[in-house]
């Protein structure tokens, strides 16, 4: 069944809405990189739960009008319009008031998602609204989808994608350097305004697939996974957009094959479980690297300790360093050096008093700086250099050579 | 209105709600000054999978199981976006989007493949909570106020979440000096040899737990909403922290009532028939007396925070 599922053969519906979610999945992650770089993910979330109260609003003037209220088309149009009316008002209390912009965004979406609950149970009472469905919308639901809503979302989720590639230049530039950005004229505020609306068009068009309260999800957490494997900006977006288009495809794709499985939570546990594995095995910034990054750092400690310890003849207490020194040959069990460790053990011994002398050479100040008690000396400085150091160590003196 | 239908019907909603608010409103202040205001946002998601997993464990939906689930949960949530933001160097606000949005996803899932529709545990129900069927059926009238038997009868949520609330202010009253000093200038608390990392972990349990209270009571708009609008409506009032406080107080307290007295009433002076939710409403009182305090208030401009 899942296999049926990924290589889309579950119908012509649930191939569109795979397909759909794939590419919003996408737009999401494109566009989400530069809400996360411009470190403002979370205004997202007050954008995406301020689409509640336009649904509502939506379907009220639908059915007044004597429309079938459910029309997909309309309500997207009116959650679009709160969207909108909401970001407006994180943006007026940030700028125009003393509140920071987390106070904003708590407050524009605790108020509008109040407000769209109270229109909710309002709809409930009226005659046509028993059976509206619009609380499908929280959490997204595609089962019982229309046709002509599985092609909605596929065209607008494509939409919404080439809009992204189309604008990502001038959006990288903002997200990365605004002061460049506008000193080589690009309007700032018009690329922001373009970013947000792009952020709208994926909470609006995302709203049936995945709801809206979850939709944030995919705006955040793939930048969020792309990040932890590359420092490249170019390939931070790029990554993101694999990340989201990949959550969105098998996440809908898993959520297809068996009932009981809503696609919004899955699309957003499958964007976390592909979070969770970048975050320990990404290269570099992942836990697992951090970890092996630590022991081996441990390790040429301890080595170095012990030699310098049985250079000058001195006891080793440490267990870790008996045994590491005795896994190298250095050293046999009891701390004894082997031949292969005293030579070692002298090289480091003689290696240190090197760098003393360096250190106390004022001319081999940033050379000095380097030395972190690890660092081979050879590796600092030249030969030549190295000679020189070698003449300044007292030579042993008044014994026959 | 008669005492013989407002008493049971909506007394205890109103006084709930209101307790919850204000339970909620004081820490708020913090968090807002400290920039922390979307704590209260993602606390009151990842309650959701703790009740879920609690009930699965319990098989039944009762409080105190419930409870501890969402508490435990907040601290898992807690550690979590720490150890995100720790281990992967992301910022803070990123950390909380990926750990809250999963968490609630999860719970959800957990949710539909459970058999809860024997039980009244859905996520509508958690999001807005049913501040209306907080009923007090043994009361009768004022007079029941004063009548032991029928005390009895009021529902557990009321002295729960007036517990919380004495809790709330007795932290906040406590630690004032401190909270006040390491709010406004941490590095001077520092200095002053203040555990500032041990008082911004004590805030944000205080949080979670008026949270967690509040949401088995009201669901998790109002607790949203109680967390931030009527904190940032006192900081646009006033320049002084205790005032902001009992003004934010007010500003709870005052939503809470018109919240609830609109969504009773409301619809009927307007000629139609059913109420609407109650929790909603209060959360959009609260967003009005926020939009009229950042229009008019006296210290709405200013210096940031």
């Amino acid at each position: 069944m899942i296999w049926q599922a990924l290589t889309l053969q579950l119908g012509y519906n649930a191939t569109l809405v795979t397909i759909g979610a794939m590419l919003i999945g996408i737009a999401a992650g494109v566009t989400g990189t530069f809400l996360f770089l411009r470190k403002r993910a979370l205004v997202s979330d007050a954008i995406s739960h301020a689409t509640l109260p336009g649904v509502g609003l939506a379907f009220i003037v639908m059915v007044a009008l004597g429309g079938d209220g459910r029309n997909l088309a309309g309500l997207l149009i009116g959650s679009a319009l709160t969207a909108a009316a909401g970001l407006a008002c994180v943006q007026w209390l940030t700028l125009r008031t003393r509140l920071a912009e987390d106070s904003a965004i708590g407050a524009v979406l605790s108020v509008f998602f109040g407000f769209g609950v109270v229109l909710l149970t309002v709809i409930q009472t009226m005659e046509s609204g028993r059976q509206a469905g619009l609380d499908g919308l929280l959490l997204g639901s595609t089962a019982g989808m229309l046709l002509s809503d599985a092609i909605l979302i596929a065209v607008g989720g494509a939409v919404t994608l080439a809009l992204t590639l189309l604008w990502r230049r001038p959006m990288i530039l903002v997200a990365f350097d605004p002061d460049f950005a506008a000193a080589s004229g690009l309007n700032i505020r018009l690329v922001d305004f373009a970013t947000m609306a792009l952020v709208m068009a994926v909470t609006v068009i995302g709203l049936k697939i995945v709801g809206l309260i979850l939709i944030v999800a995919l705006l955040i957490i793939p930048p969020v996974t792309a990040r932890f494997w590359t420092d490249d900006t170019a390939h931070v977006w790029q990554l993101s957009g694999v990340v989201g288009g990949l959550s969105g495809f098998v996440g809908a794709a898993i959520s297809a094959s068996a009932p009981d499985l809503p696609t919004g939570p899955i699309i957003v546990l499958t964007s976390f479980a592909l979070f969770t594995l970048s975050l320990f095995l990404a290269p570099n910034r992942g836990v697992m690297a951090a970890i092996l990054r630590h022991v081996q750092f441990q390790r040429r400690v301890h080595l170095r300790q012990g030699l310098l310890a049985l250079a000058q003849s001195q006891p080793i207490f440490e267990r870790y360093t008996v045994k590491l020194l005795e896994r190298e040959g250095l050293a046999r069990a009891d701390g004894v050096a082997t031949d292969s460790g005293r030579a070692r053990a002298a090289k480091a011994l003689r290696d240190e008093k090197r760098w003393e002398v360096l250190r106390a050479l004022p001319d081999q100040e940033a050379t000095a700086a380097l030395y972190d008690g690890l660092r081979e000396i050879e590796t600092v400085v030249t030969r030549d250099q190295l000679a020189e150091i070698d003449a300044l160590i007292p030579q042993p003196a008044g014994v026959p050579s | 209105m008669s005492g013989a239908e407002f008493v049971p019907l909506s007394l205890p909603p109103i006084l709930i709600g209101v307790f919850a608010a204000i339970a909620c409103a004081l820490p708020g202040n913090f968090l807002v000054l400290r920039r922390q205001a979307l704590i209260g946002d993602a606390i009151s998601h990842v309650v959701l999978p703790g009740i879920v997993v609690a009930f699965l464990i319990t098989g039944t939906v009762s409080t105190w199981p419930m409870m501890i689930g969402a508490a435990l949960a907040a601290f898992v949530a807690v550690i979590l976006i720490e150890a995100i933001r720790r281990l992967g160097r992301i910022e803070p606000g990123a950390a909380m989007g990926v750990v809250f949005t999963a968490m609630f996803a999860g719970g959800v899932l957990l949710l539909e493949r459970s058999d809860t529709s024997s039980v009244h545990l859905d996520v509508e129900h958690a999001l807005m909570g049913n501040l209306e069927s907080l009923i007090w059926l043994d009361a009768f009238g004022w007079s029941s106020l004063f009548d032991l038997e029928a005390l009895a009868g009021l529902p557990d949520e009321l002295p729960r979440i007036f517990v919380t609330m004495l809790g709330v202010i007795a932290f906040i009253w406590l630690f004032w000096r401190p909270l006040k000093i390491s709010t406004f200038d941490e590095g001077f608390a520092q200095v002053m040899g203040m555990p500032t990392n041990a008082l911004g972990l004590a805030l944000v349990a205080v949080s979670a737990l008026a949270a967690v209270a509040a949401f088995d009571a009201v669901g998790s708009i109002i607790v949203i909403a109680m967390f931030i609008c009527p904190p940032a409506a006192a900081r646009l009032v006033t320049d002084r922290l205790g005032r902001q406080v009992g003004w934010s107080a007010l500003f709870a307290a005052l939503s809470a009532v018109l919240g609830y007295v609109l969504a009773g009433y409301g619809p009927i002076w307007l000629g139609g028939q059913d109420s609407v939710s109650a929790a909603g409403m209060i959360a959009t009182v609260s967003g009005l007396i926020l939009a009229i305090a950042a229009l008019f208030g006296p210290c709405r401009r200013g210096g940031r925070a």
